[in-house]
């Protein structure tokens, strides 16, 4: 773990949020990288290698949901925790289907964020071993 | 907010009240005046109706045995004066002037008249000269002349003759009866008898028709011939007016001197001076209809006293029992439309939570950020980077703290206030709510307002609740990437109308006839079908009009047309 950090991906159209939970996390050890729009989550992904997706479901443009999609199709390594608000429980079930992860709902705690990232990683160990 | 739900709303309700009570007491006072006309009419009428034939009823029967009896009675004074007159004929026929003129004879024909008629007192041969030549009777008036006698020259110029009551020599009323005859040597005598009254006034006095009543015989100078119960015995005048002539039984309304009113009837009695006179007090005949009438009106007041009493009542319950359902009816309207615009911003409330949510979680991440640097940094991090964060902490706080302002302004204005609105303004004020979903929905929304768009004299929170209910429904029935076009047009003078338009689902035909009926919805049980019910009560209360046209596939264009000025009800 300490040896290899863990990519993640963060997607979610409030940039400062965005940067605020990448410079969290990457305190925390990780390798965060932050994007706001679905389509640059995909161009990203495109060219680098990336452990954990976390994903905001309501951005405008292409959203999460459409992410989710893509991702499992072009990536299907590439686990995806989604962020979501109050009241999309409905989309949060749908990603859900759609193979995310897991779902936390904003604000998050970092540490159960934290705790996350490394579930969804030692699953995808699992799924390529 | 919790307070008011409790209480109900209550706008316009003193105005309401105002304009309630005035409209209710016309319509009481109709009720009370139409019911009773209706009720007390007709009752009058038959009242009156009845009273009057049972009052033609009473006269009749009062009347009508008055009228008989005078006929009666006339009818047997002719047959018994006829009938006296006739034997004194048949005398004179039968017998010659020479035989009459022997007092023995004479006074055999008395007899014999006395037996067969009764009445004859005495019995006189006459003269031309009006000397009695003979006489048979209880007195002795042989050789007395008669000729200056009134009667005596009468009966020689009529041949006949029945002469008035008078005292004479007797001093008892008695009249005369005479009758000529040729003597057969070429002059004329006269018979003549003295009629004793006493069969007269047994006649007449059996014809009284009541107690009071009274009965007698005038002659043509209204001097009575037989005594009167009212006014006085044989030879006085009677103070009643004088009868004109008629041999037939006359019914007419008299008035004494004493001024008492009274029914007559009377009837001439042929070939003699005497009129037949019949007398009823009016009183009499008065009495019976008096005490009906009395009956009469107490028992209408009665019935017109109860009649109004329950009209009255019956009227101010009825009219009470809708002033009431009246009432609360508007109180319910008022609190559905109340309960309408919290479920709106309830609805809005999701939204707005989502949108909450992203500062919030900024707050947090930055906050966040912040521990982390000064817990896992073994220096102070720079002022600047530290400076930055507060930044975003602050900023997104702000964010938050305009978020429920927006929330709050709009869930306030509950009661109906005037006032000067653009309506530009309020229209992004309701779109601010949907911003987050038009972007997350791709849905865009083109607004068409003109450069100075007309101010509207209007109440800000209905209509900030009509276009929401709009908008809400615009959303809701186009796809994601769909169309919304609201526009602003100023028509004419002192309207302005605001088109809601979309690309959406549309209304079909049949329901868009409905769309504005209560609890009709086509979100199948996802909506109250209140929303458009109450956003087309809001517009009519605001003086204004909503109209829609729609088709399926196509969208649908809600137009609402608000007065400008000031002709706000």
């Amino acid at each position: 773990m300490e040896a290899e950090a863990l990519r993640v991906l963060i997607v979610d159209d409030e940039e400062e949020l965005v940067s605020a939970v990448e410079e969290r996390l990457n305190l925390r050890g990780f390798q965060a990288t932050g994007v706001t729009t679905g389509t640059e989550a995909m161009e990203y992904l495109a060219d680098r290698p990336c452990d954990v997706v976390l994903l905001d479901v309501k951005m405008p443009g292409v959203g999460g949901l459409e992410v989710i999609k893509r991702i499992k199709e072009e990536h299907p390594g590439v686990e995806v925790i989604l962020l979501t608000g109050h009241g999309s429980a409905q989309d949060a079930d749908r990603g859900m289907q759609l193979g995310a992860f897991d779902y936390v709902m904003k604000p998050v705690k970092i540490d159960v964020l934290v705790r996350l990232l490394i579930s969804a990683a030692e699953r995808k160990a699992k799924g390529e071993a | 907010m919790t307070n008011d739900v409790s209480q109900g709303p209550t706008p316009e309700e003193g105005q309401d009240l105002l304009i309630s009570q005035r409209r209710y007491r016309k319509m009481r006072i109709a009720a009370v005046l139409s019911v009773s006309v209706v009720a007390v009419v007709p009752l009058l009428i038959m009242t009156g109706v009845n009273a009057y034939q049972y009052q033609q009823a009473l006269r009749t029967e009062v009347t009508s045995p008055l009228v008989r009896f005078a006929a009666n009675g006339k009818q047997s004074l002719e047959s018994f004066l006829s009938e006296r007159l006739s034997a004194l004929a048949m005398v004179v026929r039968e017998r010659s002037y020479e035989e009459l003129r022997d007092s023995r004879q004479l006074n055999r024909v008395l007899v014999n008249l006395r037996q067969a008629f009764g009445g004859f007192v005495d019995l006189g041969v006459i003269d031309e000269q009006g000397v009695q030549v003979s006489y048979a009777g209880p007195y002795e008036l042989e050789g007395r002349s008669y000729s200056e006698y009134n009667w005596f020259h009468e009966v020689g110029m009529r041949g006949l003759y029945v002469s008035e009551v008078f005292m004479g020599y007797r001093n008892v009323p008695h009249f005369v009866i005479a009758i000529r005859q040729s003597t057969g040597a070429g002059s004329e005598f006269v018979l003549r008898a003295t009629i004793d009254t006493d069969v007269i006034n047994t006649l007449v006095g059996s014809l009284a028709v009541h107690r009071s009543g009274d009965a007698f015989i005038v002659n043509r100078e209204n001097i009575l011939q037989t005594a009167s119960r009212l006014y006085g015995d044989v030879l006085e005048r009677c103070p009643l007016p004088p009868f004109p002539f008629s041999t037939q039984a006359e019914l007419i309304e008299v008035e004494d001197e004493s001024g008492e009113s009274l029914i007559a009837s009377y009837a001439q009695i042929p070939r003699s001076p005497f009129t037949l006179v019949l007398l009823s007090p009016r009183g009499e005949l008065h009495a019976g209809w008096l005490s009906l009438r009395q009956d009469v009106l107490i028992f209408l007041a009665i019935s017109v006293l109860l009649i109004l009493g329950v009209v009255i009542g019956g009227s101010t319950y009825v009219v009470n029992r809708a002033r009431e359902a009246d009432l609360k009816r508007a109180a319910l309207y008022h609190k559905m439309e109340y309960t309408n615009k919290m479920a709106a911003i309830g609805r809005l409330g999701a939204g707005v939570a989502h949108e909450i949510n992203n500062p919030l979680a900024i707050i947090t991440e930055k906050a966040g950020l912040l521990q982390d640097l000064i817990m896992l940094s073994e220096e102070m991090p720079p002022k600047d980077k530290l400076m930055g964060l507060v930044n975003s902490v602050l900023k997104s706080a702000d964010r938050c703290g305009g978020i429920t302002h927006r929330l709050l302004g709009f869930a306030k204005h509950m009661e109906v206030q005037r006032e000067t609105i653009d309506l530009d303004v309020l229209l992004q004020e309701v779109l601010g709510f949907l911003e987050k979903e038009a972007a997350y929905r791709n849905i865009q929304v083109d607004l068409d307002f003109p450069e100075e768009p007309p101010a509207v004299v209007s109440d800000r929170g209905q209509l900030q609740q009509v276009f929401l209910n709009i908008v809400n429904n615009a959303f809701a029935a186009v796809d994601d990437g769909g169309h919304i076009h609201i526009g602003i047009r100023e028509v004419g003078s002192g309207a302005v109308t605001v088109t809601i338009a979309d690309d959406g689902v549309g209304i079909p035909e049949d329901s868009l006839s409905r769309i504005f009926d209560p609890f009709f919805t086509t979100k199948k049980g996802a909506g109250t079908g209140l929303g458009l019910s109450i956003t087309y009560g809001i517009v009519q209360k605001l003086g204004g009009q909503i109209s829609v046209e729609s088709k399926v596939g196509e969208g649908t264009c809600f137009t609402v047309t608000l007065p400008t000025g000031q002709a706000f009800p």
